[in-house]
């Protein structure tokens, strides 16, 4: 497998930001309502991840370890301004219903784990497909998390009525819970589950372990 | 290269080179897209304003039809004490123009609002704007529709909408929110076509002149109720509550009055 490769699938199920870094989840809870949002909201992502790493590769020799990360911060900034003024302008009820979340990418934990972990030590290009890689594993996650809660929160996927609900006249009644943020985080985990007992190197190492007992016969 | 890279002239230049960079950037990017979010933002409005009318069907108009269903509206400014729509001239007199308007943003202005004491403020929003913009068709004398700007505090937050009335100052044509913050799928529902379509034909008013409509638990009878959504007492409450408000007396109850009597 060349490099390239590597680390634009690596992080799909190898190394997931979201399931085995645990980062990013916020964003996962709140823009997972409907699918159609949940995929512009990952387009959105990827393409920070990826450009930031891109100008951040580029400029990481001349870059003062003193300022180190407010570069990096000025950098994502600037790229989430821009992708928040493009959805206003191009995709305006999306960039309602996304409100403050775009703004937020900004300290998505992702970008700028990326940009730290990947983006300071590797030359531009490998840089840029990194941050596509796991933008696309954080879209892996999203995706399946917006359609689960949309198809059994409102009974439709991408705005289309799959389930007739009730208040409509059909025979589905909607889980409320599955608009509310909680069931993500029941999506996640169960989804995180499924992949670590598949995979069993991605399951944790306890950090600590309960000491031996010190007496033979426990006092009852 | 390191040493370098952590000289003090170093740090500067970069820090500056680079904020001059990202602010050009951004800056380009607002300006340049400016135009066309704002031409965004008043179709979005326009668009509450029609489906609160009843006009805008999204199954089967789209947005290239908003510009020409809205020609038939023209904004005006009420007075809500005076109870009247405001002349031209009276607007400007007020510094108001028309066209960038915002009463939205107007409401944290003095000039044009009023702070509410606590008996006042049945729909629990603190402040209230004193001269808010309302759309008309038809003439002034022979009003035939006219759409009002309402909102009140539900569950978790204000929600924003507008009410559309026929010429008789009684007769609800629709009910539309553009803005809310409740629940998904309870009382969020208030944006649901089939809750909203048993408000036209409802009136505001009991022979009395007083306030008469109500969002009934349950199901809902009679002229005057509405049928409140099941598992969101509270924002069926918020919503009853800003209609009370905005068509009694410290809303546009004598705007309206005048409008029947006319």
């Amino acid at each position: 497998m060349s490099a390239t490769s590597k680390v634009l699938t690596k992080p799909i199920l190898d190394n997931n930001p979201i399931a085995l870094q645990i980062l990013g989840v916020c964003s996962a809870l709140a823009v997972t309502t409907s699918l159609q949002v949940t995929l512009v909201m990952c387009l959105a992502l990827t393409s920070v991840t990826a450009f930031s790493n891109l100008f951040i590769s580029l400029i990481r020799h001349h870059m003062p370890s003193s300022i180190r990360i407010i570069i990096q911060m000025t950098i994502i900034a600037s790229l989430v301004i821009l992708v928040d003024q493009f959805l206003q302008a191009y995709a305006f009820q999306i960039s309602k219903s996304l409100s403050v979340f775009v703004g937020l990418i900004i300290t998505n934990c992702i970008v700028m784990g990326r940009a730290e972990a990947f983006a300071m030590k590797n030359p531009p290009l490998i840089s840029f497909m990194d941050g596509i890689g796991n933008g696309l594993g954080y879209s892996v996650v999203l995706i399946i998390v917006g359609s689960l809660r949309e198809l059994f929160g409102s009974g439709s996927l991408l705005g289309f009525q799959i389930l007739p609900t009730l208040s409509s006249g059909g025979w589905y009644q909607p889980n409320g819970l599955m608009l509310l943020a909680p069931s993500a985080f029941f999506i996640i985990g169960f989804l995180i589950w499924i992949l670590r007992s598949r995979r069993r190197e991605q399951v944790e190492i306890r950090e600590y372990r309960l000491a031996p007992h010190t007496v033979e016969e426990g006092i009852i | 290269m390191a040493s370098s890279n952590d000289s003090i002239k170093q740090t500067l230049l970069i820090a500056l080179s680079l904020c001059v960079v990202c602010s050009i950037l951004v800056s380009g990017a607002a300006v340049i897209l400016k135009p066309a979010q704002d031409a965004n933002k008043l179709l979005d409005r326009n668009k509450n304003i029609l489906s609160a009318a009843g006009l805008f069907d999204p199954e089967v108009h789209s947005d290239a039809d908003v510009a020409q269903l809205f020609a038939q509206f023209t904004p005006r400014i009420v007075d809500l004490e005076q109870g009247r729509l405001l002349s031209e001239a009276e607007t400007d007199q007020l510094g108001i123009d028309l066209s960038t308007y915002d009463p939205r943003r107007a409401v944290n202005d003095p000039r044009y609002s009023r702070a509410l004491s606590a008996a006042q403020d049945v729909a629990n929003i603190k402040r209230q704007l004193l001269y808010p913009m309302v759309y008309v068709v038809g003439s002034e004398d022979d009003v035939e529709q006219i759409v009002l700007p309402i909102n009140g505090y539900g569950l978790w937050g204000i929600l924003y909408g507008f009410l559309a009335l026929e010429g008789d100052g009684n007769t609800v044509d629709g009910i539309g929110f553009y803005e809310l913050k409740e629940t998904p799928g309870l009382g969020a529902e208030v944006t649901n076509p089939r809750w909203r379509n048993q408000w036209p034909g409802k009136k505001i008013y009991a022979a009395s002149g007083d306030v008469a409509l109500d969002v009934v638990r349950g199901s809902g009878s009679g002229p005057s109720q509405i049928s409140g959504l099941a598992g969101a007492t509270l924002t069926s409450r918020g919503v009853e509550n800003l209609i009370q408000f905005w068509m009694g007396e410290n809303g546009f109850g004598p705007f309206l009055q005048n409008l029947r009597n006319s």
